[in-house]
């Protein structure tokens, strides 16, 4: 099935949870809203024509420019019956994104949005064991968001070295972090 | 024993002459145990080595001879690392069992006619007893190392230990019934008169298989490739001795490498005749006689063998192990031993099958013939190879 | 949310039963393929629960590439997978020629074919061989990397590196293949041919103990690798024969006769641990059919220039694409978004097949022994350089 009808199976299903379809970009995409994706993504699944049992890829891209600023989660999705390949996205706000997670229809989504909540920030509704995987279990932050800055410390240690940390250690200081030194907490700076 | 307390001279008090003679072949053994070691992981390194298309040591000393006494003064100097929290007399303990265990049984082994420390009349049973003392060691290394893995090698190798222990001893009570003692020394002397009256090929299909067994619980009882879970590398990091560096570390090497000799010993003892020469024109060059040179020669082709098992065969699990054990070895050792028994008891067959004084003379010269023909294919193979790959 | 941690471990307290033990298969360890952590609650030998932690390794190859000018991203690939770089870049570069609208010439497309099929055959000789370490035997672990060297020394007279190449770049390949390659690929192919499979076959894949180590447990069905998203020779042990190479054919693989390789269920129950370590070393000897095609086609071919379309400057317009192709481990799948204005990408996310592994591991892990829980990662052929990026 081409694009436009799986849209189009979609429209008839989901009428107004189907924002927009793109349909001129080399793979076009469907923008649904974040409360139905569990649902659509259910769907996508079971139905015969459809069976999209494969999920790609789950990824989230941070588009703050964009107006009116964004996160989005782009799911690709595969079928090995028809062989074929549709994109679904869904857009949500930058600050307290909350999305249903798809991890009943696709087991693999699991470890997925684990990964799109460790480093951009938004919660799966339902995920049943949503904690950071790739980055340390205390970090602080969601690092891939594009308004990142490098925090000073991690537990007492530099993570950035600063103008004059380089000039003293060029001196042949040895600069790290001994036993006494005072450990600022972690800053995170958002603006 | 009696050997040195004869020459000893006769002015000495009897208690001065036995302590004396106790003493020198204690220092003999020690000494003979401790330089073991030293070839054998050269010659294990060495082997390791060409089986896997590499060279293995060659720098220290002229081909890498001096490579052991490099590694041993570098694990004597190594800092003695005590794990917090480890029991700490326990955990020094510990390695200290294991060596005894392996170093007791060497006072039995004949290592020719006259040439043994002490000729126990229950020589066999003793050196069963003896090694038992290492499972106690293991244990011990184990729980004191305060570390899950060490808990783990332990608890493994001590079940691996005692259920192989079962399967060897059924076997050995076979070659008991055929002599009707448990002297090693009589044990020897029942084999006299040549390849075709050694154990191995009594019963003709029997005692092989006999053999086979002893072989394979052996194998088990040094935790030795394939049955070496206790320490096997890539699941335990090294089983009981994770958590033991520096001169420990060494002394279960040498443990595990002793103990690897003295099975190969108990087997040439057994079933290849002991100190006993395949012709008795053999035996003895002029006055002297080659019988150490003879048991030294068949237990270091046995060791060889637990060696290149060792760089072949991937590793049993411990389950599978454990089948092995119990549902393998012991039916058909406990087989063996009633079937050895009745057919020693039965007046026609006491002295064996009729086709054992053959079994032999045929399946010696084939084995060799055998190996030979393997040598001389693979090195003219190889040397195809290098000519193709020059083309 | 279940990020109680109690003392660095993720359970909590009350629900674990006294006589379990949490075990730490740490990140340092023998046999984890890289630093893996795995948490695992164990009733002695029995593993109940399995718990894998991964990051060690991130690197933050996302976050770089979106630093970096497009052709500057492909070192960053070589290293996420290091031990199939070819396979990493060559899906990066596709991904950014599709963006583009860039179609290579045949010359370039059969030299990316031969590395690609170098390198599947390198990393499998290193996956098969580390298997059978992590199972006990030591010696077939050596001669299959005696015979990665010759792969990797042709690496090297090729484009100059041993392991991470930044060879497949947008619109072409970093360095053409010199004189006398063909030769020299004939000659490798001839050894495997003769050598290293038969022995490798031999020594380890029909040795009855590590048939018994691999060959009933791990079991997983094709529906279970599907929903988990296993791709691959992982999902090949299972049975259904899914290979990109044949279903979507890139570079020129539709010229190319081979067979797909599935798990047979030969020695125990279809989709077990032996399946998927049978699929990768019967690949090989695909990869070498592959080749030995392509190496005769290259020859035939006149050489061409490989920066031919190799553009000054990479900037695509605005857009996005998802791109996938075979790498050794698996579907590498690349979504590259573009948004137009600068040279450097504006998202690059990876979909890393070992990453998807890692992710069945917990639900297969159940009810095994220890030993075969090392048997389990083995088979999955994890690199966490792929996994963590």
């Amino acid at each position: 099935m081409d694009a436009a009808s799986v849209h189009a199976r979609l429209k008839d299903r989901f009428a107004e949870k189907i924002l927009s379809f793109q349909s001129e970009a080399l793979q076009p995409w469907v923008v649904i809203a974040p409360d139905a994706i569990a649902e659509v993504a259910a769907f996508a699944k079971s139905e015969p024509e459809l069976a999209f049992d494969n999920l790609l890829c789950l990824s989230a891209v941070d588009y703050p420019k964009e107006d009116p600023p964004r996160m989005e989660v782009v799911y690709h999705l595969f079928s090995y019956e028809h062989r074929h390949v549709f994109v679904l996205k869904v857009h949500l706000p930058r600050e307290g994104a909350h999305v249903p997670t798809v991890e009943r229809t696709w087991a693999v989504a699991n470890w997925h949005e684990r990964e799109a909540y460790d480093l951009f920030g938004m919660v799966f509704d339902g995920h049943s064991d949503l904690r950071r995987i790739l980055l340390p279990d205390d970090w602080i932050g969601h690092p891939l968001r594009k308004d990142w800055v490098d925090p000073d410390f991690y537990n007492g240690m530099h993570v950035k070295p600063t103008q004059q940390m380089a000039e003293r250690s060029m001196a042949g200081e040895k600069i790290g972090v001994g036993p006494f030194d005072i450990t600022p907490p972690n800053r995170h700076v958002e603006e | 024993m009696d050997l040195v307390f004869n020459l000893l001279p006769e002015a000495l008090p009897h208690w001065a002459r036995v302590g004396l003679a106790g003493v020198v072949c204690a220092v003999i053994l020690v000494t003979l145990m401790a330089l073991g070691p030293i070839a054998y992981v050269y010659v294990e390194t060495k082997i390791a080595g060409f089986m896997q298309d590499r060279i293995g040591p060659k720098r220290v000393g002229p081909h890498g001879l001096l490579q052991t006494i490099a590694d041993a003064v570098k694990l004597m100097f190594k800092e003695a690392i005590y794990p917090a929290g480890a029991d700490k007399k326990l955990f020094i303990l510990a390695p200290c069992l294991v060596v005894v265990g392996a170093f007791l049984s060497f006072v039995v082994l004949p290592f020719g006619s006259r040439l043994q420390a002490a000729d126990l009349n229950v020589g066999l049973f003793y050196v069963v007893a003896v090694s038992s003392i290492s499972t106690v060691g293991l244990i011990m290394a184990g729980w004191a190392s305060n570390n899950k893995y060490a808990l783990f090698g332990a608890m493994r190798s001590a079940a691996q230990i005692v259920s192989y222990e079962i399967p060897a001893v059924m076997v050995l009570l076979t070659v008991v019934t055929l002599v009707g003692s448990l002297s090693l020394q009589d044990i020897v002397w029942a084999q006299h008169g040549g390849l075709s009256r050694w154990f191995l090929f009594r019963y003709f299909p029997l005692m092989p298989v006999a053999f086979v067994i002893f072989f394979t619980a052996g194998l088990a009882e040094c935790n030795r490739a394939p049955f070496d879970i206790p320490e096997a590398e890539s699941e335990l990091v090294a089983g009981f001795h994770t958590e033991y560096s520096g001169f420990f570390f060494a002394m279960f090497f040498l443990a595990e490498y002793t103990e690897m000799f003295v099975i190969s010993v108990v087997a040439s003892v057994l079933f290849l005749g002991g100190w006993m020469a395949p012709h008795p024109l053999l035996q003895q060059v002029g006055p002297i006689g080659l019988g150490p040179l003879w048991l030294i020669a068949k237990a270091w082709s046995l060791v060889f063998v637990m060696m290149w098992l060792r760089w072949t065969l991937p590793r049993l699990r411990v389950d599978q192990l454990m089948y092995v054990a119990w549902k393998v070895l012991l039916p058909i050792s406990m087989v063996l031993v009633v079937a050895v028994g009745g057919l020693a008891l039965w007046p026609p067959t006491a002295n064996g099958f009729p086709w054992d004084r053959w079994a032999g003379w045929i399946l010696t010269p084939l084995l060799f013939a055998y190996l030979a023909y393997m040598i001389v294919a693979a090195r003219r193979w190889s040397a195809r190879r290098t000519r193709e790959m020059a083309a | 949310m279940s990020t109680d941690l109690q003392g660095g471990y993720g359970w909590r307290v009350d629900e674990i039963d006294t006589d379990e033990m949490i075990l730490n298969m740490g990140p340092q360890h023998p046999s984890t393929h890289g630093v893996l952590r795995i948490e695992l609650r164990t009733d002695g030998e029995v593993v109940r629960a399995a718990r894998p932690h991964i990051g060690y390794l991130h690197r933050c190859f996302e976050k770089h590439a979106e630093s970096v000018d497009y052709p500057g991203v492909i070192p960053y690939t070589d290293r996420m997978d290091y031990v199939a770089s070819m396979g990493n870049s060559l899906g990066y570069a596709l991904a950014v020629e599709k963006l583009m609208g860039i179609e290579v010439g045949p010359y370039v497309q059969t030299i990316r074919v031969i590395m690609a099929e170098l390198q599947r055959i390198a990393s499998h000789c290193i996956a098969v061989g580390t298997y059978g370490m992590d199972i006990g035997a030591f010696t077939p672990f050596l001669h299959l990397l005696r015979d990665r060297e010759k792969i990797l020394d042709l690496f090297e007279w090729t484009c100059g590196a041993r392991l991470l190449y930044n060879y497949n770049w947008v619109g072409g390949v970093s360095h053409d293949v010199p004189e006398g390659f063909v030769k020299a690929c004939r000659q490798f192919l001839r050894e495997f041919d003769a050598i290293t499979y038969p022995e490798m076959i031999d020594l380890l894949i029909k040795n009855k103990i590590f048939i018994k180590r691999t060959a009933g447990i791990g079991i997983c069905s094709p529906e279970l690798a599907v929903s988990y998203d296993l791709t691959g020779p992982n999902l090949r042990g299972s049975g259904p024969p899914r290979d990109l190479r044949r279903d979507e054919p890139y570079i020129g693989y539709e010229n190319y006769e081979f067979e797909v390789v599935v798990g047979e269920g030969k020695f125990g129950p279809r989709g077990s641990c032996f399946d998927r370590n049978w699929v990768r070393a019967l690949e090989m000897k695909e990869s070498a059919k592959i080749l030995h095609q392509a190496v005769d086609r290259l020859e035939k071919m006149e050489r061409a220039d490989v920066h031919e379309k190799v553009p000054k400057r990479v900037k695509p317009a605005k857009g996005e694409v998802y791109a996938r192709s075979e790498a050794p481990r698996g579907q590498l799948g690349y979504y590259i978004v573009a948004d137009g204005t600068g040279i450097n990408p504006y998202r690059v996310k990876v979909k890393s097949p070992c990453f998807t592994a890692m992710s069945i591991f917990h639900v297969l892990a159940k009810g095994m022994y220890i030993a075969d829980i090392i048997a389990l990662i083995g088979s999955l052929d994890v690199v966490l350089g792929e996994i963590d990026r």
